[in-house]
């Protein structure tokens, strides 16, 4: 199982397994990682479940595209260059280590 | 649980009675609010807490699986120390002056302190003789959501009745997997309750292009099967007959208020809230689409409103109330649909509008609702700017001046921000 390094707004650390297929923001809320809301259960249509990726796994992941990339311009936290919605992080075993800031506001 | 004289008995601080999005944020926000007491959950499904909204979309189509649409993991659960029952029913609930028993199907007795109703909301059945053939399903729960799957496998003709949501969802999702779709609405336009026309004209318009048949004022009188009891055709009121294989029927929810009815508390619609969830018996709050709640916009009216963020908000401002504390703002109320490659969005309650200003951009589009001059809500298709501008907006109080809001050389955000 891939693990994923959540770095919550409280300052916590959470080191988590994700179910390969999950998403890296179902992985969080399931296990309730402090931070995220994911209002819309994984739908890309709330925009909350903003996360930085850490610099070393943007080319892993990809950048945000299209209706996300729109999504992101009017996140509660302003957007970063790694900005993405984790809902649209797709566990694989490629990605087993894979470490995310989450934003301050969702 | 305790054997006690033959009959079992537990006893908990809050009873929930309906593990949906509603029952478990009930739960969780107590957990949040540091509320130590027993949590017990009580669902009549065989599954833990788990989401609706993609049964009509992504796991129709099976892009997701039941893990996918759990809400949280049993360690979430043991770790909030949240006792969920699942695959029990409530069958009578007895209030005393304060707290009350409840007796599940197993004859088990429950007591508890306080109690929050979450018992949601059932498809309503299609009122006309061959309802029950085989081939005909409503979509409401994980159970119907396999059924409906399995079925669309092998099929080549689907009849949806009613374009409402769910209804439009399956339409636009079997239409994208090959299927002959027709889609039976009996009023003059799609969405009819609750957008305005023009959203109803795009979507229209959109889904015939896709190559689905809609037919409007079309009411159903009849469903024709074949010996073997399974569906064939529909019957409509003006004398047409339409071929097909499987027949969904989506034509609205009805909440689910028979339990708390019989418990004393006043129902309509829905059990009888204020706007924290409050019912007319204290210590007793109903969240979520079983709730009949104050209108936003029309005063002396009241709603029920089925959505994802109706459940949490309320759970949320219940669980507050259920632990005595000063219930705080409510969040803007706001509900998506996907439809192939059409993406809903929509901030606020748009009921109770007086004018609406459409912006259309090739294939977005954007209705602006307006009580008074003030907005109060928004349909958005395909743009996600306009839907969170507008959602922060409508949280933060700011308007947009209606004459000015057909204006597309400024965007809404820019609009809703004075810039214009």
């Amino acid at each position: 199982m891939p693990t994923i390094i959540f770095h919550s707004p409280d300052g916590t650390t959470h080191k988590v397994e994700a179910r390969v297929g999950a998403s890296a923001m179902e992985t969080a809320i399931k296990l309730g990682v402090p931070g995220i809301v994911a209002e819309c259960g994984g739908a890309l249509a709330c925009a909350t479940c903003h996360v930085f990726v850490d610099p070393q796994w943007i080319e892993a992941t990809g950048m945000a595209e299209d209706f996300e990339d729109e999504m992101l311009d009017d996140a509660e936290t302003p957007r970063q260059e790694r900005s993405r919605l984790s809902c649209q992080l797709r566990m694989t075993e490629e990605l087993d280590g894979l470490e995310l800031t989450i934003a301050p506001d969702q | 649980m305790s054997e006690a004289g033959g009959a079992r008995s537990h006893t908990t601080d809050v009873l929930i009675v309906g593990a949906g999005e509603a029952g478990l944020g009930v739960a969780t926000e107590l957990r949040d609010l540091a509320f130590g007491g027993h949590i017990t959950v009580i669902g009549d499904e065989p599954y833990l807490p788990y989401q609706r909204p993609p049964l009509s979309k992504g796991f129709l189509e099976g892009k997701e699986d039941e893990d996918n649409l759990a809400l949280r993991a049993p360690a979430f659960l043991d770790e909030h120390d949240i006792e969920v029952l699942q695959g029990r029913r409530v069958v009578s609930i007895d209030l005393a002056d304060k707290g009350g028993t409840a007796t599940l199907d197993d004859a088990t007795a429950v007591r508890f302190e306080k109690l929050a109703f979450a018992t949601g909301a059932r498809a309503r059945e299609l009122p006309v003789p061959g309802a029950s053939l085989a081939g005909v399903y409503t979509l409401r729960t994980i159970e119907d959501a396999k059924k409906v799957r399995t079925a669309l496998v092998d099929t080549a003709r689907l009849v949806v009745v009613g374009g409402g949501f769910i209804g439009l969802e399956v339409a636009a999702a079997s239409r994208r997997r090959g299927l002959e779709v027709t889609v039976l609405e009996g009023t003059p336009r799609l969405l009819g309750r609750v957008c305005a026309p023009p959203l109803s004209d795009y979507l229209m318009r959109r889904h015939a292009a896709a190559g689905i048949e809609i037919r409007l004022d079309s009411s159903v009188v009849q469903l024709v099967g074949n010996v073997d009891g399974q569906v064939t055709h529909v019957q409509l009121a003006d004398g047409n007959t339409i071929p097909a294989d499987v027949v969904i029927v989506g034509v609205g929810a009805l909440p689910n208020v028979e339990l708390a009815e019989k418990a004393g508390l006043e129902c309509g619609r829905g059990i009888v809230v204020d706007q924290a969830g409050r019912t007319s018996i204290d210590g007793v709050v109903a969240v979520g689409d079983c709730a009949e709640q104050p209108h936003p916009h029309l005063p002396g009216q009241r709603l029920t409103i089925e959505s994802v963020n109706n459940a949490l908000e309320q759970s949320k401002l219940a669980a507050h109330v259920l632990t005595g504390l000063e219930t705080p703002r409510r969040g803007v109320a706001w509900f998506w649909s996907d439809q192939a490659d059409l993406k809903i969005q929509i901030a606020g309650i748009s009921d109770g509008y007086d004018a609406y200003v459409v912006r259309a951009e090739s294939t977005r589009l954007t209705v602006l609702y307006f009580q008074n001059d003030r907005l109060i809500a928004a349909d958005v298709v395909n743009n996600p700017r306009d839907f969170l501008a507008v959602k922060r907006a409508l949280g933060e109080g700011r308007s947009i001046d209606p004459e000015r809001a057909d204006d597309l050389s400024f965007s809404v955000k820019e609009l809703l921000q004075g810039q214009a």
